[in-house]
């Protein structure tokens, strides 16, 4: 049994990142996004009998596939709010092949969006935690600056063993910004950085700079994964799934074994070999990067360069669409922006728009098998995907 | 008495309560597990070792090491704002577990990773007093 070739993705919608809602809801976005992937499959509102929904960060409410199928009139057959954090996108998208497999469905939504921006998003009333939980009794005392400390702790640390260094994080940054320099979507599209101007960035949470930390904002993306059959009539070219693998390891800090490798080191492998290939048959990585360190940490985990090489890996090797290691060709969430949990989705959507040969002046030339990862919490939820065209 | 301290506060449980009573006496109390005997924190019901239910509070030595540590220069909370930059680290203590904690009592440029730290018992409430570290 495995989901190699099981289904396949189609269809994809993403909406320009914008600085604050403009008057959108996140139901409203959510829709928007939907009918847009609809379209883009080729599909018609009746064929949609799966639904999965990543759950708002800012506004949380039991329920959201009701909510959403409502919306739009569908009623679907396979449903469920796929809670993984930043995750939960490429959750979602095994989540909906195991599902087709199954035979509960055979065409399934997955969406995400979110109405929010830098303030709303660091008001502490927006997510307020149960006073009974650990994070809350035993870290929330102390003041962690949301997730960015946590990151922090976790790149200080690997600068410890591993000697990485300030430069090599912002390497990464850079690149990820000449990408984003091609990406007329992008939050940050027209304003060029070098990794001098990374570094003199504010310092924010040592030692993470500014420049090296995502910007909340306001956006939404949805895929459409459907059956092989379906796939086979699909006026787009189906990017299959090849391969998938997850792992958690909780969200305390200071209950995780190690602060600098990650359960990618499960979950990536995992999706390997389901796929049946090799890091050298990879045209596009596309990795969750709501930070620096998690892209470099995620390189070693997922086998891309030995454990505690990421910091030279990323100096050796060219990160831009053109380069010999494309890796998040749209910029990445940190220049592409990070609306919510559809900051996630934007690794699975780019994904599929370089392997179906639509990424315009940032295509990578022959991409035909992506490494897409999803990365949830502090380094908590890791989900790996191998996609692929034919 | 009152306190205008605005910061979040632990609300403690039934299985917690013995470590911050502990606290606010100025002992630091963690959990060992009676069967496998590894030490557990934070507070549990049951050793997540190896499941047995039998944890005894016992006391630690109150030192360890700095794993890793962050200076925050922004507030997220804005009750930190008047704290700023200040440490916010994972230690870990002498017994094995890691905890979350400030570091005080320590100039910035002095931080190290692996730097030994003693425990600090800060009262910031007449209820309820803090777990830190200095140096050692």
């Amino acid at each position: 049994m495995t989901l190699r070739r099981s289904a396949a993705i189609t269809g994809i919608a993403e909406l320009k990142p914008t600085k604050s809602a403009e008057g959108k809801t996140t139901l409203g976005i959510m829709a928007e996004v939907s009918r847009a992937a609809i379209l883009d499959a080729g599909l018609t509102p009746g064929e949609i009998d799966g639904l999965l929904i990543g759950p708002p960060i800012i506004e949380m409410t039991a329920m959201w596939p009701s909510i959403l199928g409502e919306y739009l009139k569908i009623h679907p057959k396979y449903e469920n709010v796929v809670d993984l954090g930043g995750a939960s996108p490429a959750g979602m998208v095994w989540r909906a092949a195991a599902a087709i497999q199954a035979g509960m469905c055979s065409v399934v939504l997955c969406v995400t969006g979110e109405a929010s921006d830098v303030e709303t998003f660091y008001t502490p009333r927006a997510r307020k935690p149960s006073a009974q939980l650990p994070g809350r009794e035993f870290d929330a005392p102390y003041g962690p600056m949301g997730v960015n400390s946590g990151y922090a702790l976790i790149a200080q640390r690997h600068m410890f063993e591993y000697e990485t260094t300030s430069r090599q994080l912002a390497k990464i940054a850079a690149d990820q910004r000449t990408n984003a320099c091609a990406n007329p979507d992008a939050l940050f599209y027209g304003h060029p950085l070098n990794v001098d101007d990374v570094l003199a960035s504010p310092l924010v949470v040592d030692p993470l700079h500014l420049l090296e930390i995502v910007r909340p904002c306001t956006g939404g993306a949805a895929v459409v994964v459907v059956s092989p059959e379906i796939a086979k009539r699909s006026p787009r070219t189906p990017a299959w799934l090849l391969g998938a693998g997850e792992c958690s390891r909780g969200t305390v800090l200071s209950q995780f074994e190690t602060l600098t490798a990650s359960p990618i080191a499960v979950s990536a492998p995992k999706a390997f070999e389901m796929a049946g290939v090799a890091h050298k048959d990879i045209d596009l990585v596309s990795v969750y990067d709501c930070y620096t360190i998690t892209v470099l940490i995620t390189l070693e985990d997922a086998g891309f360069c030995p454990k505690g090489r990421g910091g030279p890996f990323v100096e050796e090797h060219d990160l831009t669409y053109g380069g010999d290691l494309p890796l998040n060709t749209h910029g990445g969430q940190l220049s592409f922006g990070q609306p919510g949990l559809a900051g996630g989705m934007s690794h699975v959507t780019e994904a599929v728009r370089q392997l179906q040969g639509r990424a315009g002046e940032r295509q990578v030339q022959g991409c035909e098998l992506a490494f897409v990862n999803g990365n949830g919490g502090i380094m908590s939820e890791q989900v790996s995907l191998v996609l692929g065209v034919e | 008495m009152t306190s205008d301290y605005r910061k979040p506060l632990p609300v403690p449980s039934a299985v917690s309560a013995p470590f911050w009573e502990g606290l606010r006496e100025g002992l630091l109390r963690i959990q060992c597990c009676r069967d496998c005997g590894r030490h557990v924190f934070y507070p549990r019901s049951l050793c997540p070792y190896c499941l047995s239910e039998e944890l005894e509070w016992v006391g630690a030595s109150g030192r360890g090491k700095l794993y890793s540590f962050t200076v925050v220069r922004r507030a997220m909370n804005p009750a930190f704002q008047e704290d700023v930059p200040y440490v916010y680290a994972i230690v870990e203590l002498e017994e094995g577990p890691r905890v979350t904690a400030n570091v005080v009592n320590c100039g910035l440029e002095a931080l190290r990773v692996d730097m030994p730290l003693k425990a600090f018992y800060d009262s910031v409430t007449p209820e309820v007093t803090l777990l830190k570290f200095e140096p050692a």
